[in-house]
């Protein structure tokens, strides 16, 4: 029986993906990024190990509030990590009628075999993707998140060739992520595409900090502070081609 | 006038034309105001755009009204206390908010000669309203305390002159708490639309008619009882009338319209508060019927939207200013100074069509007009098929207030039909067809402790409950805590059933809610409501036991005082099998014993779970729980998962809610969630959208109740330690079956509001 490594669950997501949303967190992440709010999902081999019909029958005990628009988000660490075990998950979701979202950074994402053909598989599976661009800068990227961001490019470019919706999220860190320049070219990249359905500036905060003592590694954004609201909101119209 | 011959009341030309273009014919025969609104009413399937900004004078008279208030609070909470006339339906001559403004006051009527002026209220208790003024700085007459305490006797004093010993020391550990023995009992709700709807003369009539019949042919004590109180009932009658003349308003007739409709509700209302002082005083199911009035009007051509809303408006301004004068030890109970004027909007009726109006929207409006506030306790009647424009305005109006709580219309109305009024937080009751006696608390959680110690409080060492042998091992063993704690549960609900007995009989003699009476159905159905506290900690105490190892630590005297637990276990509030089935079986077990008893005046008797804010006060009082909750640690509020066990997220922990079976608990299943903004959706849009999918699956599981805040802690945070700021004058909050503005709650309720509000954030 194929199974998942599975960080964690919540029963209420509103904002990660459309409607009211149940939240799967697979366990495993090879990006590092500095801001990290859920440093304890990094381990690849952590996590509880769970069945995809398991988790969709916790995921179901919250389909009375999900309506026409809810369904299941799976975030991480990095989802895409685990793809077998996603193709699994989703195969299966949609035979019960779910709604599904992925909300990935990409990282995985390569044009080689075998991965190209299961995310292929995949995107027919799954309703909506949330993709986070950290940075799309490569130099400032790498740094960030200690990769690089040309695949993670791609594969937007890819999933708008299929035309497959997303949203692309932002996570704005005051001096890291919000240069207005930079944010500008985002934009550019994003008018590139055919497929967005959104840009989201997710405001950065420190709750997670906690998490990188506890795993005995140094949080380097000690002294950063949550962005301005002005800037949130100028973020925003950049990201949304407003101003 | 004889009415053995079959004499009918005569309607007269004036009735005709208050009755103009209404349809139906039964309510016409009898009082039957649900007859009259099925047939009446409107239904709106539309959005808020038809709504209106509040008039200048609606704007005057509550600026007015917040200068009261504020000047209120400044004088430590209360602004004026009687000293000198005993509360009646005719003590004083008029009063408005303000004098010089008293034109523009669309709806009229105070309690007292002043706005905010607390009456001197003595039946339920002459030492309690003697207390009440002098904590305000207030002597009451010396003549009167003496006539109170010499002459006539109180509720309070009958009450104690009956109770047992095991009663006092049931009461003094709070094992049984809340009790109405020292004030109103409330949940009364008089059908105050009749008089609307007939007029006093009518209703006059027909009390008149019973009372002929009353007894005739088997004079028990049960009619010679029932034949004084119609008569109590007639003399209150009578009074309301007297009461209106004071205001320049003949109300024996039916109402001719819109505002005559309004004025003349509230007039019954009026008497209600004028009489009595309970803990509880709700107005009703009043937003449907009013509809139908201003409906006529506004076809007819009589009245605009505008002034429609400013009716509307002004009549909650004379709800939000409904005050009563209460002991320190109440407010500890009901922190905030709340009153319950439940005001009930939406559900669907017996015949499928939805019950929704734009009087409705009207009321939720006036949140908007004129601000948030807790009174009155607005409630929606939810169901999955109300008009999604309506769900969508509430919900929108919750996002923005946090004043308003929702209850499942789908489990409420198979049990009392499409025309009940939640009678005080949560409670349904039949309207003018039904009165609850209110009943208290049974703190399960010292109940529980009490099982282990063999009967003794910890706190005192007194021997309160049974001498059963106590617990003695050295790891607490399932099979053996369930089986004491099932006796040490039987002892107590026949006590606390007993004590109640006692309560309303004399509830009944010495306090009579003649005025409540007078608008409802003499032969009247009777439910008698019990409470459990300390619901969730009594639960997780179980789970702890049974999967865990819980080891009691005992003081010198051998009295098990604290508990280490060893390993994990499930609790309540994660939608988790192991630990719901108990919440389950708990309900089931406690409710099942109240039914063994017998209760006072062929009342049926039902359950709740719901605390209000004494889950603080019933927490202290009681000590540590196998839960792991410390000592004197507040409880978790009524039907809540107790704090920090919420493992999962909110839909799990509202699933554990809806599986308690709501016919079990009939008295009501409180639940009370904050969600921060940020965690609801991006926008308002989203927030509201999301905020009624919520609404729906929870409500279609059959859950019963729920109170929605949505803030985040840092505004809680910011308003404690800054209450002077003029945006936390008005900020409401939801705590257990209320509204409350959250700088009226003592600092020892906001540091819980804030606890519990914070450990879900994350």
């Amino acid at each position: 029986m194929l199974q998942g490594r599975i960080h964690s669950t919540e029963s209420f997501g509103s904002v990660d993906g459309p409607g009211v949303r149940f939240l799967i967190f697979l366990q495993g992440c090879k990006l590092r990024c500095r801001y990290c709010h859920n440093a304890d999902t990094w381990k690849t081999d952590g996590g509880t190990l769970m069945t995809s019909d398991e988790l969709l029958d916790k995921a179901e005990r919250c389909r009375p509030y999900w309506g026409d628009k809810g369904g299941i988000t799976v975030s991480g660490g990095e989802p895409l990590l685990q793809i077998d075990f996603l193709l699994d998950l989703f195969k299966k979701a949609k035979r019960r009628g779910i709604n599904t979202c992925i909300d990935t950074a990409g990282q995985p994402f390569t044009r080689e075999e075998p991965f190209f053909s299961k995310f292929g598989e995949l995107c027919a599976l799954c309703d909506l993707f949330l993709v986070d661009i950290k940075h799309i800068d490569p130099a400032a990227h790498k740094s960030l998140t200690g990769a690089a961001n040309e695949n993670i490019l791609d594969m937007l470019r890819y999933l708008s060739e299929i035309k497959k919706p997303v949203w692309i999220r932002h996570v704005l860190v005051p001096e890291i992520t919000d240069d207005d320049a930079a944010l500008r070219k985002t934009r550019e990249f994003i008018e590139t595409l055919q497929n967005v359905e959104r840009a989201e500036v997710l405001p950065y905060h420190s709750m997670g900090a906690y998490k990188w003592k506890q795993l005995g590694c140094r949080y380097t954004l000690e002294d950063t502070q949550p962005p301005s609201a002005e800037r949130v909101k100028n973020a925003n119209d950049i990201l949304n081609g407003l101003v | 006038m004889t009415f053995e011959t079959g004499v009918t009341f005569a309607v007269t030309k004036e009735m005709e034309h208050a009755w103009r273009g209404f349809v139906g014919r039964k309510w016409r025969e009898d009082v039957n105001v649900r007859e009259f609104i099925q047939s009446n009413y409107t239904m709106y399937d539309g959005d808020e755009s038809f709504l209106e900004a509040p008039t200048e004078a609606t704007d005057k008279l509550w600026g007015r009204l917040q200068e009261l208030q504020k000047e209120e609070r400044a004088k430590g909470g209360v602004l004026e206390c009687e000293t000198e006339i005993v509360s009646s339906l005719t003590g004083y001559g008029p009063g408005y908010i303000d004098e010089s403004m008293k034109d523009l006051e669309k709806v009229v009527g105070l309690q007292t000669d002043k706005p905010l002026k607390r009456a001197f209220m003595p039946y339920g208790g002459i030492k309690m309203a003697v207390q009440a003024a002098s904590t305000y700085g207030y002597t009451v007459n010396q003549d009167l305390v003496k006539i109170f305490t010499e002459y006539h006797k109180t509720h309070n004093q009958a009450v104690f002159d009956a109770y047992t010993p095991e009663m006092k020391r049931a009461r003094h550990s709070h094992v049984i708490t809340g009790l109405p023995d020292t004030y109103g009992r409330g949940r009364i709700v008089g059908d105050y639309r009749r008089v609307a709807l007939y007029g006093l003369d009518y209703l006059i009539y027909t009390k008149e008619k019973d009372l002929f019949y009353c007894g005739g042919r088997n004079m028990s004590e049960e009619h010679v009882r029932l034949r004084e109180e119609i008569a109590e009932q007639i003399r209150a009658l009578k009074g309301m009338k007297q009461m209106a003349e004071i205001y320049g308003y003949d109300i024996s007739a039916p109402a001719q319209n819109a505002r005559e409709a309004v004025q003349w509700l509230y007039f019954g209302y009026l008497a209600a508060i004028k009489t009595q002082n309970g803990a509880a005083m709700s107005v009703g199911r009043i937003s449907t019927f009013l509809d139908i009035y201003i409906q006529r009007d506004l076809e007819e051509g009589t009245l605009t939207e505008k002034e429609a809303q400013e009716l509307i408006d002004h009549l909650v301004l004379k709800f939000r200013m409904v005050k009563f004068a209460r002991i320190p030890s109440y407010n500890e109970l009901f922190s905030g100074d709340p009153v319950w004027v439940t005001l009930e909007m939406a559900g669907i009726g017996m015949d499928g069509r939805h019950m929704v109006t734009k009087n409705d929207f009207r009321f939720l409006h006036t949140l908007e007009n004129m601000g948030p506030a807790p009174e009155p306790n607005l409630t929606v009647l939810w169901s999955s098929r109300l008009p999604e424009a309506f769900k969508k305005y509430a919900a929108k109006i919750s996002v923005n207030t946090s004043s308003i709580q929702y209850e499942n219309d789908c489990v409420m109305r198979p049990v009392w039909g499409d025309d009940y009024s939640i009678c005080c937080c949560v409670s349904a009751t039949q309207t003018g067809k039904e009165i609850q006696f209110f009943g208290a608390r049974a703190n399960l959680a010292k109940c529980l402790i009490y099982a282990l110690n063999g009967g003794v409080d910890v706190a005192t060492g007194e021997q309160v409950g049974p001498e059963i042998a106590p617990v003695t091992s050295e790891y607490l063993n399932y099979d053996e805590v369930m089986h004491k704690f099932n006796a040490m549960m039987s002892w107590l609900v026949e006590l606390y059933v007993n004590t109640l007995n006692l309560i309303h009989y004399m509830h009944d003699k010495y306090y009579y809610e003649a005025a409540e009476m007078a608008l409802i159905d003499t032969y009247t159905r009777r439910t008698f409501a019990t409470g459990i506290a300390g619901f969730s900690h009594v639960v997780d105490s179980l789970c702890a036991i049974k999967y865990a190892k819980v080891k009691p630590v005992r003081n010198e005297a051998g009295l098990i005082v604290d508990y280490e637990i060893e390993g994990d276990f499930p609790r309540y509030g994660n939608d988790d099998e192991r630990a719901d089935s108990i919440a389950i079986w708990l309900l089931k077990a406690f409710m099942k014993k109240v039914r063994e008893h017998h209760t006072y005046r062929h009342s049926e008797p039902t359950t709740s779970i719901l605390t209000i804010t004494s889950n603080v006060v019933y927490g202290k009082a009681t000590g540590a729980t196998p839960d792991g909750r410390k000592a004197h640690a507040p409880f978790a509020p009524g039907a809540n998962p107790s704090y920090g066990a919420e493992k999962n997220g909110l839909l799990a922990s509202l699933n554990s809610v809806a599986k308690l079976p709501y016919e079990y608990a009939l008295d009501g299943i409180s639940n009370t969630q904050t969600i921060s903004p940020d965690a609801l959706g991006h926008s308002l849009e989203e927030r509201k959208d999301n905020l009624w999918h919520i609404l729906d699956g929870y409500f279609d599981q059959g859950a019963h109740h729920l109170n929605v805040n949505v803030f985040g802690v840092e505004k809680l945070r910011d308003c404690m330690e800054h209450p002077e700021k003029p945006e936390y004058a008005n900020f409401t909050i939801r705590v257990s079956g209320y509204a409350v503005k959250f700088i009226d709650l003592t600092r020892e309720q906001q540091l819980d509001v804030i606890m519990r509000t914070e450990h879900k954030t994350l």
